[in-house]
Protein backbone atom coordinates (compact mmCIF):
# COMPACT_ATOMS: atom_id res chain seq x y z
CA UNK A 1 0.00 0.00 0.00
CA UNK A 2 1.72 3.15 -1.16
CA UNK A 3 -0.93 5.72 -0.56
CA UNK A 4 -1.48 6.76 2.99
CA UNK A 5 -5.06 6.74 4.22
CA UNK A 6 -5.66 8.63 7.43
CA UNK A 7 -7.11 6.49 10.20
CA UNK A 8 -6.86 8.88 13.13
CA UNK A 9 -6.11 12.55 13.10
CA UNK A 10 -5.88 15.02 15.92
CA UNK A 11 -6.08 18.73 15.41
CA UNK A 12 -5.12 21.45 17.87
CA UNK A 13 -5.28 18.95 20.69
CA UNK A 14 -4.54 20.51 24.08
CA UNK A 15 -4.56 18.64 27.35
CA UNK A 16 -4.24 19.97 30.87
CA UNK A 17 -3.66 18.07 34.10
CA UNK A 18 -4.98 20.69 36.49
CA UNK A 19 -2.82 23.70 35.60
CA UNK A 20 -0.13 21.64 33.89
CA UNK A 21 -0.35 22.13 30.13
CA UNK A 22 0.69 18.61 29.12
CA UNK A 23 -0.11 18.63 25.40
CA UNK A 24 0.17 21.74 23.26
CA UNK A 25 -1.60 22.00 19.92
CA UNK A 26 -0.83 18.50 18.81
CA UNK A 27 -1.62 17.91 15.14
CA UNK A 28 -0.89 14.38 13.99
CA UNK A 29 -2.20 11.83 11.55
CA UNK A 30 -1.98 8.07 11.93
CA UNK A 31 -2.15 6.15 8.68
CA UNK A 32 -4.08 2.96 8.07
CA UNK A 33 -1.98 -0.22 8.25
CA UNK A 34 1.12 1.66 9.27
CA UNK A 35 3.10 1.74 12.46
CA UNK A 36 3.57 5.17 13.95
CA UNK A 37 6.08 5.62 16.75
CA UNK A 38 6.10 8.40 19.33
CA UNK A 39 9.53 9.12 20.76
CA UNK A 40 10.86 11.73 23.16
CA UNK A 41 12.32 12.12 26.64
CA UNK A 42 10.37 11.17 29.78
CA UNK A 43 7.50 13.49 30.54
CA UNK A 44 7.29 14.84 26.98
CA UNK A 45 3.64 13.86 26.60
CA UNK A 46 3.97 10.92 24.23
CA UNK A 47 2.15 8.49 26.52
CA UNK A 48 -0.43 11.11 27.40
CA UNK A 49 -1.08 11.65 23.72
CA UNK A 50 -1.46 7.92 23.11
CA UNK A 51 -4.03 7.73 25.88
CA UNK A 52 -6.09 10.56 24.43
CA UNK A 53 -6.62 8.39 21.36
CA UNK A 54 -8.91 5.95 23.17
CA UNK A 55 -9.93 8.30 25.96
CA UNK A 56 -8.07 6.48 28.73
CA UNK A 57 -7.28 9.94 30.10
CA UNK A 58 -10.96 10.24 30.99
CA UNK A 59 -10.12 8.17 34.05
CA UNK A 60 -7.62 10.71 35.35
CA UNK A 61 -9.16 13.28 37.71
CA UNK A 62 -8.83 16.99 36.85
CA UNK A 63 -7.98 16.40 33.23
CA UNK A 64 -9.18 18.86 30.59
CA UNK A 65 -8.99 18.19 26.88
CA UNK A 66 -9.54 20.65 24.03
CA UNK A 67 -9.44 20.16 20.29
CA UNK A 68 -10.56 17.11 18.41
CA UNK A 69 -9.47 13.60 17.54
CA UNK A 70 -11.10 12.08 14.49
CA UNK A 71 -11.37 8.34 13.99
CA UNK A 72 -12.52 7.68 10.42
CA UNK A 73 -13.90 11.21 10.44
CA UNK A 74 -15.84 10.89 13.71
CA UNK A 75 -14.79 12.97 16.72
CA UNK A 76 -14.06 10.62 19.60
CA UNK A 77 -14.66 13.44 22.07
CA UNK A 78 -18.18 14.00 20.79
CA UNK A 79 -20.82 13.71 23.51
CA UNK A 80 -22.59 10.91 21.66
CA UNK A 81 -19.53 8.65 21.76
CA UNK A 82 -19.91 5.38 23.64
CA UNK A 83 -16.45 4.72 25.11
CA UNK A 84 -17.17 0.99 25.14
CA UNK A 85 -17.57 0.99 21.36
CA UNK A 86 -14.63 3.35 20.93
CA UNK A 87 -12.31 1.14 22.96
CA UNK A 88 -13.53 -1.91 21.07
CA UNK A 89 -12.24 -0.24 17.91
CA UNK A 90 -9.09 1.16 19.49
CA UNK A 91 -7.41 -1.42 21.69
CA UNK A 92 -4.57 -0.77 24.07
CA UNK A 93 -1.52 -2.63 25.35
CA UNK A 94 0.16 -1.23 28.43
CA UNK A 95 3.74 -0.79 29.57
CA UNK A 96 3.54 -3.42 32.29
CA UNK A 97 1.95 -6.67 31.18
CA UNK A 98 -1.35 -6.71 33.08
CA UNK A 99 -3.06 -10.05 32.61
CA UNK A 100 -6.08 -10.54 34.86
CA UNK A 101 -5.77 -13.08 37.68
CA UNK A 102 -7.71 -15.73 35.77
CA UNK A 103 -6.96 -18.43 33.21
CA UNK A 104 -5.25 -17.73 29.90
CA UNK A 105 -8.48 -18.61 28.12
CA UNK A 106 -10.60 -16.29 30.27
CA UNK A 107 -8.15 -13.45 29.75
CA UNK A 108 -8.53 -13.61 25.99
CA UNK A 109 -12.27 -14.25 26.18
CA UNK A 110 -12.75 -11.29 28.53
CA UNK A 111 -13.22 -8.72 25.77
CA UNK A 112 -15.57 -10.76 23.56
CA UNK A 113 -17.68 -11.55 26.63
CA UNK A 114 -18.05 -7.83 27.36
CA UNK A 115 -19.48 -7.43 23.92
CA UNK A 116 -21.97 -10.21 24.47
CA UNK A 117 -20.39 -13.30 22.90
CA UNK A 118 -21.38 -16.29 25.01
CA UNK A 119 -21.31 -19.40 22.83
CA UNK A 120 -18.44 -21.65 23.77
CA UNK A 121 -17.58 -22.69 20.24
CA UNK A 122 -17.46 -19.09 19.10
CA UNK A 123 -15.29 -18.08 22.07
CA UNK A 124 -12.97 -21.04 21.50
CA UNK A 125 -12.52 -19.85 17.94
CA UNK A 126 -11.76 -16.27 18.93
CA UNK A 127 -9.33 -17.36 21.64
CA UNK A 128 -7.40 -19.56 19.26
CA UNK A 129 -7.35 -16.94 16.52
CA UNK A 130 -6.24 -14.18 18.89
CA UNK A 131 -3.51 -16.24 20.52
CA UNK A 132 -2.23 -17.22 17.07
CA UNK A 133 -2.35 -13.57 16.06
CA UNK A 134 -0.20 -12.71 19.07
CA UNK A 135 2.24 -15.57 18.29
CA UNK A 136 1.49 -17.24 21.59
CA UNK A 137 -0.74 -20.15 20.60
CA UNK A 138 2.01 -22.77 20.26
CA UNK A 139 3.35 -21.98 23.70
CA UNK A 140 0.06 -22.06 25.60
CA UNK A 141 -2.41 -24.20 23.63
CA UNK A 142 -1.93 -27.09 26.05
CA UNK A 143 -2.55 -25.04 29.19
CA UNK A 144 -5.33 -22.62 28.33
CA UNK A 145 -7.07 -23.29 31.63
CA UNK A 146 -3.98 -22.48 33.70
CA UNK A 147 -3.55 -19.13 35.40
CA UNK A 148 -2.17 -16.37 33.20
CA UNK A 149 -0.01 -15.19 36.08
CA UNK A 150 2.19 -18.26 35.62
CA UNK A 151 3.42 -17.07 32.21
CA UNK A 152 6.75 -15.30 31.72
CA UNK A 153 6.80 -11.51 31.30
CA UNK A 154 7.15 -11.74 27.52
CA UNK A 155 4.36 -14.30 27.27
CA UNK A 156 2.16 -12.17 29.51
CA UNK A 157 2.67 -9.18 27.23
CA UNK A 158 1.78 -11.25 24.16
CA UNK A 159 -1.27 -12.48 26.06
CA UNK A 160 -2.26 -8.85 26.61
CA UNK A 161 -1.87 -8.28 22.88
CA UNK A 162 -4.05 -11.34 22.23
CA UNK A 163 -6.59 -9.98 24.70
CA UNK A 164 -6.65 -6.70 22.78
CA UNK A 165 -6.92 -8.49 19.42
CA UNK A 166 -9.84 -10.63 20.62
CA UNK A 167 -12.30 -7.74 20.33
CA UNK A 168 -11.19 -7.27 16.70
CA UNK A 169 -9.98 -3.70 17.00
CA UNK A 170 -8.99 -1.55 14.05
CA UNK A 171 -6.28 0.37 15.87
CA UNK A 172 -3.80 -0.91 18.43
CA UNK A 173 -2.19 1.52 20.85
CA UNK A 174 0.95 0.28 22.58
CA UNK A 175 2.46 2.17 25.46
CA UNK A 176 6.12 1.13 25.70
CA UNK A 177 5.06 -2.51 25.32
CA UNK A 178 8.59 -3.91 25.56
CA UNK A 179 10.20 -1.70 28.20
CA UNK A 180 9.60 -4.30 30.91
CA UNK A 181 10.80 -7.20 28.79
CA UNK A 182 14.08 -8.95 28.02
CA UNK A 183 15.70 -8.57 24.55
CA UNK A 184 14.41 -11.89 23.20
CA UNK A 185 10.81 -11.21 24.20
CA UNK A 186 11.23 -7.71 22.77
CA UNK A 187 12.34 -9.14 19.45
CA UNK A 188 9.32 -11.45 19.36
CA UNK A 189 6.96 -8.58 19.96
CA UNK A 190 8.66 -6.45 17.31
CA UNK A 191 8.33 -9.27 14.78
CA UNK A 192 4.72 -9.60 15.79
CA UNK A 193 4.06 -5.90 15.27
CA UNK A 194 5.32 -6.19 11.73
CA UNK A 195 2.63 -8.81 11.09
CA UNK A 196 -0.01 -6.89 12.99
CA UNK A 197 0.20 -3.86 10.77
CA UNK A 198 -1.14 -5.84 7.86
CA UNK A 199 -4.49 -5.92 9.63
CA UNK A 200 -4.34 -3.06 12.09
CA UNK A 201 -3.21 0.50 12.42
CA UNK A 202 -0.58 0.59 15.14
CA UNK A 203 0.69 3.43 17.32
CA UNK A 204 3.54 2.77 19.70
CA UNK A 205 5.22 4.83 22.36
CA UNK A 206 8.83 3.86 22.79
CA UNK A 207 11.83 4.99 24.74
CA UNK A 208 14.07 3.06 22.47
CA UNK A 209 15.04 4.89 19.29
CA UNK A 210 16.48 1.76 17.67
CA UNK A 211 13.10 0.16 18.17
CA UNK A 212 11.43 3.03 16.35
CA UNK A 213 13.83 2.71 13.42
CA UNK A 214 13.30 -1.05 13.29
CA UNK A 215 9.54 -1.11 13.24
CA UNK A 216 7.92 2.26 12.59
CA UNK A 217 6.87 3.66 9.24
CA UNK A 218 6.42 7.14 10.68
CA UNK A 219 7.88 8.70 13.79
CA UNK A 220 6.83 11.71 15.80
CA UNK A 221 9.26 13.40 18.15
CA UNK A 222 7.67 14.94 21.25
CA UNK A 223 9.24 17.53 23.51
CA UNK A 224 7.54 19.16 26.50
CA UNK A 225 4.06 18.53 25.17
CA UNK A 226 4.69 19.56 21.60
CA UNK A 227 5.30 17.62 18.41
CA UNK A 228 8.64 18.95 17.24
CA UNK A 229 8.86 16.86 14.12
CA UNK A 230 6.76 14.23 12.39
CA UNK A 231 8.09 12.42 9.34
CA UNK A 232 8.64 9.03 7.76
CA UNK A 233 10.98 7.21 10.13
CA UNK A 234 14.00 6.99 7.82
CA UNK A 235 13.73 10.67 7.06
CA UNK A 236 13.42 11.72 10.70
CA UNK A 237 16.45 9.71 11.72
CA UNK A 238 18.69 10.52 8.76
CA UNK A 239 17.81 14.09 7.81
CA UNK A 240 16.01 15.65 10.78
CA UNK A 241 14.75 19.12 9.94
CA UNK A 242 14.71 20.46 13.47
CA UNK A 243 17.85 21.05 15.50
CA UNK A 244 16.17 19.66 18.65
CA UNK A 245 15.31 16.40 16.88
CA UNK A 246 18.89 16.06 15.75
CA UNK A 247 20.17 16.70 19.27
CA UNK A 248 17.83 14.10 20.68
CA UNK A 249 18.48 11.33 18.19
CA UNK A 250 22.21 11.82 18.33
CA UNK A 251 22.02 11.42 22.07
CA UNK A 252 22.91 14.92 23.13
CA UNK A 253 20.07 14.91 25.67
CA UNK A 254 17.18 12.76 26.76
CA UNK B 1 48.43 -13.43 35.89
CA UNK B 2 52.00 -14.57 35.38
CA UNK B 3 53.61 -11.22 35.97
CA UNK B 4 51.42 -10.24 38.84
CA UNK B 5 53.28 -9.48 42.01
CA UNK B 6 51.51 -10.74 45.08
CA UNK B 7 51.99 -8.38 47.96
CA UNK B 8 51.58 -9.69 51.49
CA UNK B 9 48.33 -8.36 52.90
CA UNK B 10 48.62 -6.29 55.99
CA UNK B 11 45.75 -4.90 58.09
CA UNK B 12 45.85 -1.42 59.51
CA UNK B 13 44.62 -0.67 63.00
CA UNK B 14 41.39 1.21 63.67
CA UNK B 15 41.69 4.76 64.84
CA UNK B 16 38.44 4.66 66.80
CA UNK B 17 39.05 1.53 68.84
CA UNK B 18 37.95 -2.10 68.79
CA UNK B 19 34.47 -3.28 67.86
CA UNK B 20 34.51 -6.10 70.41
CA UNK B 21 32.03 -5.77 73.22
CA UNK B 22 33.76 -4.68 76.39
CA UNK B 23 30.90 -4.76 78.87
CA UNK B 24 27.38 -6.09 78.54
CA UNK B 25 24.95 -3.24 78.87
CA UNK B 26 22.85 -3.53 82.01
CA UNK B 27 20.02 -1.32 80.77
CA UNK B 28 19.60 -3.58 77.73
CA UNK B 29 19.33 -6.66 79.91
CA UNK B 30 16.73 -5.08 82.21
CA UNK B 31 14.64 -4.00 79.25
CA UNK B 32 14.84 -7.46 77.75
CA UNK B 33 13.64 -9.06 80.98
CA UNK B 34 10.76 -6.58 81.21
CA UNK B 35 9.68 -7.26 77.66
CA UNK B 36 9.72 -11.01 78.24
CA UNK B 37 7.70 -10.45 81.40
CA UNK B 38 5.05 -8.42 79.57
CA UNK B 39 4.79 -11.04 76.88
CA UNK B 40 4.49 -13.88 79.38
CA UNK B 41 1.81 -12.11 81.41
CA UNK B 42 -0.42 -11.50 78.40
CA UNK B 43 -0.04 -15.08 77.23
CA UNK B 44 -0.62 -16.47 80.73
CA UNK B 45 -3.76 -14.40 81.20
CA UNK B 46 -5.18 -15.78 77.96
CA UNK B 47 -4.22 -19.35 78.80
CA UNK B 48 -5.51 -18.92 82.36
CA UNK B 49 -8.92 -17.67 81.35
CA UNK B 50 -9.32 -20.27 78.64
CA UNK B 51 -8.15 -23.03 80.93
CA UNK B 52 -10.45 -21.96 83.75
CA UNK B 53 -13.45 -21.68 81.46
CA UNK B 54 -12.78 -25.07 79.91
CA UNK B 55 -12.21 -26.80 83.25
CA UNK B 56 -15.40 -25.38 84.73
CA UNK B 57 -17.44 -25.58 81.56
CA UNK B 58 -16.70 -28.94 80.02
CA UNK B 59 -18.48 -30.94 82.78
CA UNK B 60 -21.66 -29.01 82.00
CA UNK B 61 -21.59 -30.01 78.36
CA UNK B 62 -23.55 -33.08 77.47
CA UNK B 63 -25.65 -34.28 74.61
CA UNK B 64 -28.84 -33.01 76.24
CA UNK B 65 -27.17 -29.65 77.00
CA UNK B 66 -26.49 -29.21 73.30
CA UNK B 67 -29.74 -30.65 71.95
CA UNK B 68 -32.60 -29.56 74.23
CA UNK B 69 -34.26 -26.32 75.28
CA UNK B 70 -34.88 -25.27 78.92
CA UNK B 71 -38.08 -26.92 80.19
CA UNK B 72 -39.37 -27.18 83.74
CA UNK B 73 -41.80 -29.92 82.79
CA UNK B 74 -39.16 -32.19 81.25
CA UNK B 75 -36.56 -30.93 83.69
CA UNK B 76 -34.05 -30.25 80.95
CA UNK B 77 -31.69 -27.32 80.46
CA UNK B 78 -30.24 -27.06 76.98
CA UNK B 79 -29.07 -24.37 74.62
CA UNK B 80 -30.08 -25.66 71.21
CA UNK B 81 -32.68 -22.88 70.96
CA UNK B 82 -29.98 -20.29 71.57
CA UNK B 83 -27.65 -21.90 69.04
CA UNK B 84 -30.41 -21.71 66.43
CA UNK B 85 -31.15 -18.09 67.38
CA UNK B 86 -27.47 -17.22 67.03
CA UNK B 87 -27.48 -18.72 63.53
CA UNK B 88 -30.61 -16.72 62.63
CA UNK B 89 -29.06 -13.49 63.89
CA UNK B 90 -25.74 -14.10 62.13
CA UNK B 91 -27.33 -14.96 58.79
CA UNK B 92 -29.91 -12.16 58.78
CA UNK B 93 -27.44 -9.54 59.99
CA UNK B 94 -25.00 -10.48 57.23
CA UNK B 95 -27.75 -10.56 54.60
CA UNK B 96 -28.47 -6.94 55.48
CA UNK B 97 -24.98 -5.64 56.24
CA UNK B 98 -22.89 -7.31 53.51
CA UNK B 99 -24.56 -5.76 50.45
CA UNK B 100 -24.70 -2.37 52.16
CA UNK B 101 -21.08 -2.50 53.34
CA UNK B 102 -19.65 -3.82 50.08
CA UNK B 103 -21.74 -1.34 48.10
CA UNK B 104 -20.56 1.56 50.24
CA UNK B 105 -16.94 0.45 49.87
CA UNK B 106 -17.27 0.19 46.09
CA UNK B 107 -18.74 3.68 45.99
CA UNK B 108 -16.02 5.14 48.21
CA UNK B 109 -13.17 3.44 46.40
CA UNK B 110 -14.26 3.41 42.78
CA UNK B 111 -16.82 6.14 42.20
CA UNK B 112 -16.39 8.93 44.73
CA UNK B 113 -13.74 11.34 43.49
CA UNK B 114 -12.30 12.24 46.88
CA UNK B 115 -13.47 15.49 48.33
CA UNK B 116 -15.75 16.46 51.15
CA UNK B 117 -18.50 13.85 50.86
CA UNK B 118 -16.05 10.96 50.98
CA UNK B 119 -14.28 12.42 53.99
CA UNK B 120 -17.62 12.87 55.76
CA UNK B 121 -18.64 9.29 54.99
CA UNK B 122 -15.29 7.89 56.10
CA UNK B 123 -15.41 9.93 59.30
CA UNK B 124 -18.94 8.71 59.98
CA UNK B 125 -17.99 5.08 59.41
CA UNK B 126 -15.04 5.37 61.75
CA UNK B 127 -17.15 7.02 64.43
CA UNK B 128 -19.81 4.37 64.01
CA UNK B 129 -17.15 1.74 64.65
CA UNK B 130 -16.22 3.31 67.98
CA UNK B 131 -19.70 3.64 69.48
CA UNK B 132 -20.33 1.38 72.52
CA UNK B 133 -22.67 -1.40 71.52
CA UNK B 134 -25.24 -0.65 74.24
CA UNK B 135 -25.98 2.60 72.39
CA UNK B 136 -26.79 0.59 69.27
CA UNK B 137 -29.02 -1.50 71.53
CA UNK B 138 -30.82 1.56 72.85
CA UNK B 139 -31.30 2.95 69.35
CA UNK B 140 -32.38 -0.39 67.95
CA UNK B 141 -34.89 -0.93 70.74
CA UNK B 142 -36.46 2.51 70.33
CA UNK B 143 -36.32 2.78 66.55
CA UNK B 144 -36.78 -0.75 65.18
CA UNK B 145 -38.55 -2.18 68.20
CA UNK B 146 -40.97 0.58 69.12
CA UNK B 147 -41.19 3.08 66.26
CA UNK B 148 -41.25 0.45 63.51
CA UNK B 149 -43.23 -1.88 65.78
CA UNK B 150 -40.97 -4.90 65.36
CA UNK B 151 -40.83 -5.48 69.12
CA UNK B 152 -38.41 -7.92 70.67
CA UNK B 153 -37.57 -9.99 67.64
CA UNK B 154 -34.73 -11.57 65.73
CA UNK B 155 -35.30 -9.00 62.99
CA UNK B 156 -34.95 -6.07 65.41
CA UNK B 157 -31.73 -7.59 66.74
CA UNK B 158 -30.35 -8.29 63.26
CA UNK B 159 -31.14 -4.78 62.02
CA UNK B 160 -29.41 -3.32 65.06
CA UNK B 161 -26.34 -5.49 64.63
CA UNK B 162 -26.28 -4.77 60.89
CA UNK B 163 -25.73 -1.10 61.70
CA UNK B 164 -23.08 -2.10 64.18
CA UNK B 165 -20.99 -4.28 61.83
CA UNK B 166 -21.53 -2.09 58.76
CA UNK B 167 -18.35 -0.02 59.35
CA UNK B 168 -16.29 -3.19 59.78
CA UNK B 169 -17.44 -4.67 56.49
CA UNK B 170 -17.10 -1.35 54.67
CA UNK B 171 -13.56 -0.84 55.95
CA UNK B 172 -12.25 -4.32 55.17
CA UNK B 173 -13.84 -4.27 51.72
CA UNK B 174 -12.27 -0.87 51.03
CA UNK B 175 -8.86 -2.17 52.07
CA UNK B 176 -9.31 -5.23 49.88
CA UNK B 177 -10.30 -3.07 46.89
CA UNK B 178 -7.26 -0.86 47.41
CA UNK B 179 -4.93 -3.84 47.02
CA UNK B 180 -6.28 -4.66 43.54
CA UNK B 181 -3.66 -3.30 41.10
CA UNK B 182 -4.72 -0.26 39.08
CA UNK B 183 -3.46 -2.04 35.96
CA UNK B 184 -6.35 -4.52 36.23
CA UNK B 185 -8.76 -1.62 36.07
CA UNK B 186 -7.15 0.07 33.07
CA UNK B 187 -6.69 -3.31 31.37
CA UNK B 188 -10.39 -4.04 31.58
CA UNK B 189 -11.58 -0.53 30.71
CA UNK B 190 -9.03 -0.40 27.86
CA UNK B 191 -10.79 -3.19 25.97
CA UNK B 192 -14.19 -1.61 26.40
CA UNK B 193 -15.51 -2.95 29.69
CA UNK B 194 -17.96 -0.64 31.39
CA UNK B 195 -17.06 0.36 34.90
CA UNK B 196 -19.66 -1.87 36.48
CA UNK B 197 -18.65 -4.85 34.32
CA UNK B 198 -15.03 -4.32 35.39
CA UNK B 199 -16.03 -4.15 39.05
CA UNK B 200 -18.14 -7.28 38.77
CA UNK B 201 -15.69 -9.43 36.83
CA UNK B 202 -12.27 -8.22 38.01
CA UNK B 203 -12.43 -6.17 41.19
CA UNK B 204 -14.86 -8.16 43.29
CA UNK B 205 -13.33 -11.58 42.51
CA UNK B 206 -9.84 -10.23 43.26
CA UNK B 207 -11.01 -8.60 46.48
CA UNK B 208 -13.13 -11.57 47.55
CA UNK B 209 -10.74 -13.10 50.10
CA UNK B 210 -10.42 -9.71 51.82
CA UNK B 211 -14.17 -9.23 51.81
CA UNK B 212 -14.63 -12.71 53.26
CA UNK B 213 -12.18 -11.91 56.03
CA UNK B 214 -14.26 -8.86 56.91
CA UNK B 215 -17.44 -10.91 56.95
CA UNK B 216 -15.86 -13.50 59.23
CA UNK B 217 -14.67 -10.82 61.63
CA UNK B 218 -18.22 -9.46 61.58
CA UNK B 219 -19.53 -12.93 62.47
CA UNK B 220 -17.17 -12.92 65.43
CA UNK B 221 -18.58 -9.62 66.64
CA UNK B 222 -22.18 -10.79 66.17
CA UNK B 223 -21.62 -14.04 68.03
CA UNK B 224 -19.93 -12.21 70.89
CA UNK B 225 -22.44 -9.35 71.16
CA UNK B 226 -24.83 -9.13 74.10
CA UNK B 227 -25.48 -5.52 75.09
CA UNK B 228 -26.95 -4.56 71.73
CA UNK B 229 -29.15 -7.66 71.64
CA UNK B 230 -30.65 -7.82 75.11
CA UNK B 231 -33.33 -5.21 74.40
CA UNK B 232 -33.69 -5.84 70.69
CA UNK B 233 -33.73 -9.57 70.00
CA UNK B 234 -34.88 -10.42 73.50
CA UNK B 235 -34.21 -13.65 75.31
CA UNK B 236 -36.50 -16.28 73.76
CA UNK B 237 -35.03 -19.76 74.00
CA UNK B 238 -37.51 -21.99 72.21
CA UNK B 239 -36.92 -23.70 68.90
CA UNK B 240 -38.67 -22.05 65.96
CA UNK B 241 -42.03 -23.51 65.03
CA UNK B 242 -42.15 -21.68 61.74
CA UNK B 243 -38.96 -21.11 59.76
CA UNK B 244 -39.79 -17.58 58.57
CA UNK B 245 -42.14 -16.66 61.38
CA UNK B 246 -39.26 -16.99 63.83
CA UNK B 247 -37.76 -13.81 62.40
CA UNK B 248 -40.53 -11.83 64.06
CA UNK B 249 -40.26 -13.63 67.37
CA UNK B 250 -38.00 -13.05 70.31
CA UNK B 251 -34.75 -15.03 70.24
CA UNK B 252 -31.82 -14.85 72.59
CA UNK B 253 -28.36 -15.74 71.34
CA UNK B 254 -25.80 -17.77 73.30
CA UNK B 255 -24.35 -14.66 74.97
CA UNK B 256 -27.81 -13.61 76.15
CA UNK B 257 -28.43 -17.04 77.63
CA UNK B 258 -25.02 -16.84 79.31
CA UNK B 259 -26.01 -13.51 80.82
CA UNK B 260 -29.31 -14.91 82.08
CA UNK B 261 -27.58 -17.94 83.61
CA UNK B 262 -25.22 -15.65 85.49
CA UNK B 263 -28.15 -13.62 86.79
CA UNK B 264 -29.72 -16.79 88.15
CA UNK B 265 -26.36 -17.93 89.55
CA UNK B 266 -26.39 -21.04 87.34
CA UNK B 267 -22.64 -20.93 86.98
CA UNK B 268 -21.98 -24.39 85.65
CA UNK B 269 -24.42 -23.84 82.76
CA UNK B 270 -22.90 -20.39 82.22
CA UNK B 271 -19.44 -21.92 81.88
CA UNK B 272 -20.82 -24.57 79.55
CA UNK B 273 -22.14 -21.85 77.25
CA UNK B 274 -18.83 -20.01 77.59
CA UNK B 275 -16.99 -23.08 76.27
CA UNK B 276 -19.31 -23.30 73.27
CA UNK B 277 -18.80 -19.58 72.56
CA UNK B 278 -15.02 -19.79 72.91
CA UNK B 279 -14.85 -22.71 70.51
CA UNK B 280 -16.96 -20.82 67.98
CA UNK B 281 -14.86 -17.64 68.30
CA UNK B 282 -11.59 -19.56 68.02
CA UNK B 283 -12.83 -21.35 64.94
CA UNK B 284 -13.89 -18.06 63.39
CA UNK B 285 -10.55 -16.40 64.13
CA UNK B 286 -8.72 -19.37 62.69
CA UNK B 287 -10.78 -19.17 59.52
CA UNK B 288 -10.11 -15.42 59.23
CA UNK B 289 -6.36 -15.99 59.64
CA UNK B 290 -6.41 -18.74 57.05
CA UNK B 291 -8.30 -16.60 54.54
CA UNK B 292 -6.18 -13.47 54.99
CA UNK B 293 -3.04 -15.58 54.67
CA UNK B 294 -4.37 -17.12 51.50
CA UNK B 295 -5.26 -13.63 50.29
CA UNK B 296 -1.77 -12.27 50.96
CA UNK B 297 0.03 -15.09 49.22
CA UNK B 298 -2.29 -14.89 46.24
CA UNK B 299 -1.57 -11.20 45.72
CA UNK B 300 2.17 -11.90 45.68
Amino acid sequence: MNTNTVKISSSNLNLYYGTNHALKDVNLELYTNKITAFIGPSGCGKSTYLKTLNRMNDLVPNVKIEGEVLLDGENIYDQRVDTTLLRKKIGMVFQQPNPFPMSIYDNVAYGPRIHGIKHKAELDDIVEKSLKGAALWDEVSSRLKKSALGLSGGQQQRLCIARALAVEPEVLLMDEPTSALDPISTLKIEDLMDELKEKYTVAIVTHNMQQATRIADHTAFFLVGEVVEYAPTTELFTVPKDKRTEDYITGRFG
Amino acid sequence: MINQVVLPAQHGTSASGSIYNKKSRISDTILLVLIYLCASISILVLIGIMGYVFVRGIPAISLSFLTTVPSTIKGTFGIVGNIVNTLYIVVITLLIATPLGVGAAIYLNEYAKGGKIVRIIEFTTETLAGIPSIIFGLFGYVFFGITLGLGYSILTGALTLAIMVLPLITRTTQEALKTVPASYRSGALGIGATKWYMIRTILLPSAMPGILTGIILAIGRIVGESAALLFTAGSGYLLPKDFFGKIFESGGTLTIQLYLCMQKAKYSEAFGIAVVLLVIVLAINGLAKFLSHKFNTEVK
